[in-house]
């Protein structure tokens, strides 16, 4: 995984709360064995109505938001089952960023595990992102995990906390599994004080 | 200062702790099935990388099998999911109750049956309802297929120690209402975001005068909450279901391990760091009515309308979910009709939930207008409820009766509710699309769900009660 440092991108916006994984990838295309290819389910079935035609008004179907790298969202994003089939879809279909008041918890991890920026901004935070709301331009937005900053086209900074464990892991695109692997001897002590114990 | 259950299993299981960083976490037992293990097991295979601990996991099919003749998968894609889960059990060296298994079922099921679930461990799985675990009083929780890669390799995880909430439950249940409706009940007020970033203590009378089968059903839908796990203290009740399990400690050493696992209590002076008291006889036997776990009511209740909301946000979900499910707002919630009825998933698929839903039953017919299913847990609780006749009340009735898997929890399988129909279900989500697309599920009790199936809507299953069994003041769960 190549390491995450500044992003500079447009954002598309999901103005609904709780959206959960079902509807992020549904269930009928989580019977594959592999990671990839999960794009074009991606919102399914707010995307394409029942016999498969696009829907025209659904947000991610609007011809200004083609092409964005940064999803802004509401509370309780990625609610609901663990399948990280629901990142894979996101990153696919070209998210790298995600915007949300709040996160379900296993679905932060699986962001972050796929190189995803999950980010927490409270809602007036969100509003402010939007340079104009009484039309709806899409926000060109500059991410910085470095400085943990948004910044909008106005030049508005929105500061953002974030693990510095994970921040590392994602900035210098580490595999995990590598890191702790290193620690092989605390593992093999600790399983030895558990049998003696 | 005292210790919380969630304090002394998070420190017994520390492997490194090092500033500004996670702590490295030891996991005792890992839970596998087909849907989301496949990824991982390329992982290893593509980094030239070995199960660390095969001893340490076990695996099951559980989401994507057929109820109905099951070796005949026809679905090209399920069927190589499952054939994938073989091979890598047998390259790797894993255990697996495979669809040919007599102890096969749905992993959250089975761990307790077989006595892999015990009181102290940390447990992870690929699947949210982990959670159902900590009713034995150990740290479980659902991971993502990175995860699973990641406890595969190396038999840890990082993880941030989330904060904890001590949600008391006090008093006595009103009759007919079941542990499911202490859930739906809990999440109905304090929302599907009142436990994020928490792990969940369940604790009070109530808890503790519940079965082992009703403490998992509670802990089951804690992740409903938001909550990254939930626990009980482990007691008595606890140590009678593990012992003689078929991997549970045997003999000398089980009573070892009681003296070790009656340690794993909050201490008196334990600090919470936010709690919640409840009272038992608040509660009502519940359904859903929208497309959260959260849009939940009393069987007494109406559905709200949009106007009854206290924000713009909050309006335009309760006309989505309104639209969704085919309400208009302001009706009530008793007499609205049903066209299926499910009976199973991890939330309620034991053999208790079979048996008192069977009370429900006996003796009645299906309505016309219903398909009901039951699907047990597991094939044990299948076998052991034909063992007492159960199945027969429910085939007398017009129910199906099937061999075990998630089923119509999420339709993975065939078992699918139609576009626009209304279900029953005893499962745990009642998202958009979840048992099919424009299915409109209701999650209530296995008691509702059978007075549903009966009278072919949604009633009060306390009146059927009463009129089959007088004598009863409550009904009691085993
Ligand atoms: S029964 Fe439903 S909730 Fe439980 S593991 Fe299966 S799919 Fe998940």
């Amino acid at each position: 995984m190549s390491g995450f440092k500044t992003l500079t991108g447009k954002a598309a916006s999901l103005k609904r709360d709780h959206v959960d994984t079902d509807q992020i990838i549904p269930k009928q295309f989580l019977k594959k064995i592999d990671k990839a290819g999960y794009g074009e389910f991606l919102f399914y079935d707010w995307r394409y109505h029942s016999q498969g035609q696009e829907n025209p008004d659904f947000d991610l179907n609007k011809e200004e938001t083609k092409g964005s790298s940064i999803l802004i969202t509401g509370k309780n994003f990625g609610c609901g089952s663990s399948r990280e089939h629901a990142p894979w879809a996101l990153k696919d279909y070209g998210f790298h960023i995600i915007i949300a008041e709040s996160f379900a918890d296993i679905f932060f991890n699986n962001c972050v595990k796929n190189g995803i920026l999950p980010i927490r901004l409270s809602a007036i935070e969100i509003q402010q992102l939007y340079t104009d709301r009484s039309v709806s331009v899409i926000p060109h937005l500059t991410v910085s995990l470095e400085n943990q900053q948004v910044v909008n086209e106005r030049g508005d900074r929105f500061d953002f906390e974030f693990d510095p464990y994970w921040k590392n892991m994602l900035i210098n695109g580490w595999d995990e599994i590598s890191v702790t692997l290193q620690y092989e001897d605390k593992i093999k002590k600790y399983e030895f004080e558990r049998i003696v114990n | 200062m005292g210790k919380t259950i969630i304090d002394k299993l998070w420190e017994s299981h520390v492997v490194a702790k090092e500033v500004n960083k996670p702590d490295l976490l030891y996991i005792d037992l890992h839970l596998l099935h087909e849907v989301t293990s496949p990824q991982a097991f390329a992982g290893l295979r593509e980094k030239n990388r070995k199960v660390r601990r095969p001893d340490l996991c076990f695996a099951t099919m559980d989401h994507n099998i057929p109820t109905v003749d099951r070796f005949n998968i026809k679905d090209d894609t399920s069927r190589l999911q499952v054939q994938t889960l073989e091979k890598n059990c047998e390259e790797f060296g894993i255990k697996l109750e495979g669809l040919d298994s007599l102890q096969q079922g749905i992993v959250h099921v089975i761990g307790p049956e077989l006595g892999l679930t015990l009181p102290g461990k940390t447990i992870v799985c690929g699947d949210s309802h982990t959670s159902t675990h900590g009713a034995f009083g150990a740290l479980a929780f659902g991971i993502g297929t990175s995860e699973v890669e990641h406890v595969l390799a190396t038999q840890t995880l990082w993880q941030n120690k989330p904060k904890q909430m001590n949600v008391k439950i006090e008093g006595e249940l009103g009759y007919g209402v079941t542990a499911k409706d202490v859930i739906l009940w809990f999440i109905a007020n304090y929302g599907t975001n009142a436990g994020t970033g928490y792990i969940i203590e369940f604790s009070g009378s109530t808890v503790r005068d519940f079965s082992m089968e009703e403490r998992m059903t509670l802990c089951n839908m804690s992740i409903e909450a938001g909550a990254k796990a939930s626990v009980i203290a482990p007691d008595e009740k606890t140590f009678s279901y593990v012992q003689g399990k078929t991997y549970a400690p045997k003999e000398s050493e089980f009573n070892e391990k009681c003296e070790d696992w009656k340690k794993i209590v909050s201490d008196s002076d334990a600090v919470f760091d936010q709690v919640i008291e409840i009272n038992a006889s608040d509660i009502e036997p519940m359904l859903t009515w929208g497309t959260t776990p959260s849009m939940c009511l009393p069987i007494s209740g109406q559905i709200p309308a949009a106007e009854s909301a206290f924000s713009i946000e909050e309006k335009q979900s309760i006309e989505s979910a309104l639209s969704y499910m085919g309400f208009n707002g302001h009706e009530k919630l008793e007499g609205v009709e049903v066209q299926h009825v499910f009976i199973g998933s991890c939330t309620n698929s034991r053999l208790s939930d079979l048996i008192e839903a069977s009370v429900v039953v006996e003796g009645e017919k299906v309505h016309p207008d219903v398909r009901a299913i039951v699907v047990p847990g597991s094939q044990s609780v299948k076998r052991e409820a034909e063992g007492l006749g159960i199945h027969k009340i429910f085939l007398d009735a017009g129910f199906e009766w099937r061999d075990s898997g998630c089923s119509m929890c999420l339709g993975m399988n065939d078992d699918i509710v139609p576009e626009g129909d209304r279900c029953a279900s005893t499962s745990n989500r009642n998202f958009a699309g979840r048992q099919g697309k424009g299915a409109r599920t209701h999650l209530v009790s296995p008691i509702m769900a059978a007075a549903a199936a009966i009278n072919g809507k949604f009633t009060d299953v306390r009146s059927m009660l009463q009129t089959k069994n007088p004598e009863v003041d409550r009904y009691v769960g085993i």
